[in-house]
């Protein structure tokens, strides 16, 4: 089971409290468990990544471990600890704006 | 017994302002998707609880919110907008060819007739529309295939399409305006458009006739004489008697005739109703005052209305897509500020007060008059 914490605004708009758990076939990669997110929460599809080009979005960085993976190669595998849910995934809205 | 319902989308999210029809005492509902900036809000005239909202961060970027309720629970649909084929260019800031981009819809117009058609408008300038209740957008690429389009250039906010207008009379005819291209109007429901802005002049850009490059800011209809458009342009109030193929400056005695929005009376169609602002570089009110202006004869001859709207020290701004009417009887006119207030007057504009006075900064005020 992978855990993911998702930035309030995301927890608000999945109708989400505290960390999401899910259920990724596979390598736990940045992508498998995009896909498995956005399967499970479709109003998340295009705030993460774009709908098309499937980039991280420039504000969103992705955090685990206390390393930043947000330059990570997305088929790249996560963390052990991460793949075994030890550690959560962060979803982090950067730190900008007004 | 009727009431007015008010959608008001603000830099912070969505309110939803409620009274009866006698418009004094107003139940204020929200913030609905807190954080986020609600560029629009519009209700389907064809079934009055059927709401939509464009709600976007540049964070997470854009959702499209549906409620079927007037606005009590609303619930995510869909927010992929993908240009038609490939999107080719249009001109940058510095004049350098630059991809067409997606980034927030700034206008959502329902169908006349259908709650699950609707239109939006997005930055960089393209119509999409939606058949299926807002879950699947597609572009109607006619607009940005007409030979212009990579001309076209971003206004101060962006190459953004901010006014939709669906001809209640003549099936197909769509009016849109886009800064800073212009009007562009379709009679074959968006697959050929042609510019409308014959009668512009705009001294801020290389030919102050041309064709297509004007800073339109807002264009207002009245549903019973649709061949009768009315423009706030970036300078200038224009009005056209031809459905758009030409158009008169009728800005009279404005003390400016810079300013964003612009909108009709409900019974009247040759009031109109405009918000003097102070200059392009500015964008504030004149002299410290809030003052709407209102023409009977459909411009010209302006006044300026006072009553109840603060006189000193005033120094916000009302955008393009924040004023509305009602149609009860007297028309009800309403607008809000970026100071985040927002103002109703419930006697044609003869008398304003405030329905709310600290909300963010008000982006859009739309207004549905309830059975």
């Amino acid at each position: 089971m992978i855990r993911v914490v998702l930035p309030a605004h995301l927890r608000t708009l999945a109708h989400v409290d505290g960390e999401v758990k899910l259920h990724v076939e596979g390598r736990a990669t940045q992508r498998s468990v995009l896909d498995a997110l956005e399967a499970c929460y479709p109003m998340l599809r295009g705030t993460i990544r774009d709908h098309v080009t499937q980039q991280r979005r420039a504000f969103v960085r992705v955090f685990a471990c206390e390393q930043d993976l947000s330059h990570e190669p997305p088929d790249a595998p996560l963390p052990d600890a991460v793949a075994m849910g030890a550690e959560p995934l962060l979803v982090v809205g950067a730190m900008a704006g007004g | 017994m009727s009431g007015v319902r008010a959608l008001v989308g603000t830099r912070k999210g969505a309110f939803v302002l409620t009274s009866d029809a006698k418009r004094d005492r107003w139940d204020i509902s929200g913030p609905h998707f807190g954080g986020w900036e609600i560029y629009h809000l519009k209700g389907s005239p064809a079934d009055p609880n059927r709401l939509y909202a464009s709600q976007s961060t540049g964070w997470f970027g854009q959702q499209i919110q549906r409620s079927n309720d007037g606005g009590k629970t609303w619930e995510s649909v869909g927010n992929k907008f993908v240009y038609d084929g490939v999107p080719g260019t249009h001109l940058w800031y510095d004049g350098t060819p630059r991809p067409w981009e997606f980034t927030r819809v700034w206008h959502l117009e329902p169908s006349l007739t259908d709650p699950d058609t609707i239109y939006a408008g997005v930055q960089d300038a393209a119509l999409f529309r939606s058949m299926d209740g807002g879950q699947t957008w597609q572009e109607l690429p006619g607009l940005r295939g007409h030979g212009s389009a990579s001309s076209w250039q971003p206004g101060a906010g962006g190459l953004c399409l901010h006014t939709i207008l669906l001809d209640p009379s003549h099936p197909g005819r769509i009016f849109i305006a886009i800064s800073a291209a212009g009007v562009f109007r379709t009679d074959d429901a968006g697959k050929t458009w042609r510019p409308m802005n014959r009668g512009l002049r705009s001294e801020q850009i290389p030919n102050p006739t041309a064709e297509v490059g004007h800073c339109v800011h807002r264009i207002a209809m009245h549903p019973s004489r649709p061949r009768v458009l009315f423009m706030q342009k970036h300078w200038d109030v224009m009005r056209s008697d031809d459905a758009g193929e030409s158009w008169q400056e009728v800005s009279g005695n404005l003390p400016t005739d810079f300013g964003f929005p612009i909108d009709v009376h409900a019974h009247d169609p040759e009031t109109i109703y405009v918000v003097p602002i102070k200059s392009d570089s500015e964008h504030y009110l004149p002299e410290g005052k809030l003052r709407v202006y209102r023409s009977r004869t459909g411009g010209h001859e302006w006044e300026a209305l006072t009553k109840g709207l603060p006189q000193r020290d005033c120094y916000v701004n009302v955008l393009r897509d924040a004023m509305a009417v009602d149609s009860l009887d007297p028309c009800g006119v309403y607008f809000g500020t970026t100071g985040g207030q927002v103002y109703a007057s419930a006697d044609a504009g003869d008398s304003w007060a405030p329905i709310v006075r600290d909300l963010p900064s008000v982006v859009s005020v739309e207004v549905q008059t309830l059975p």
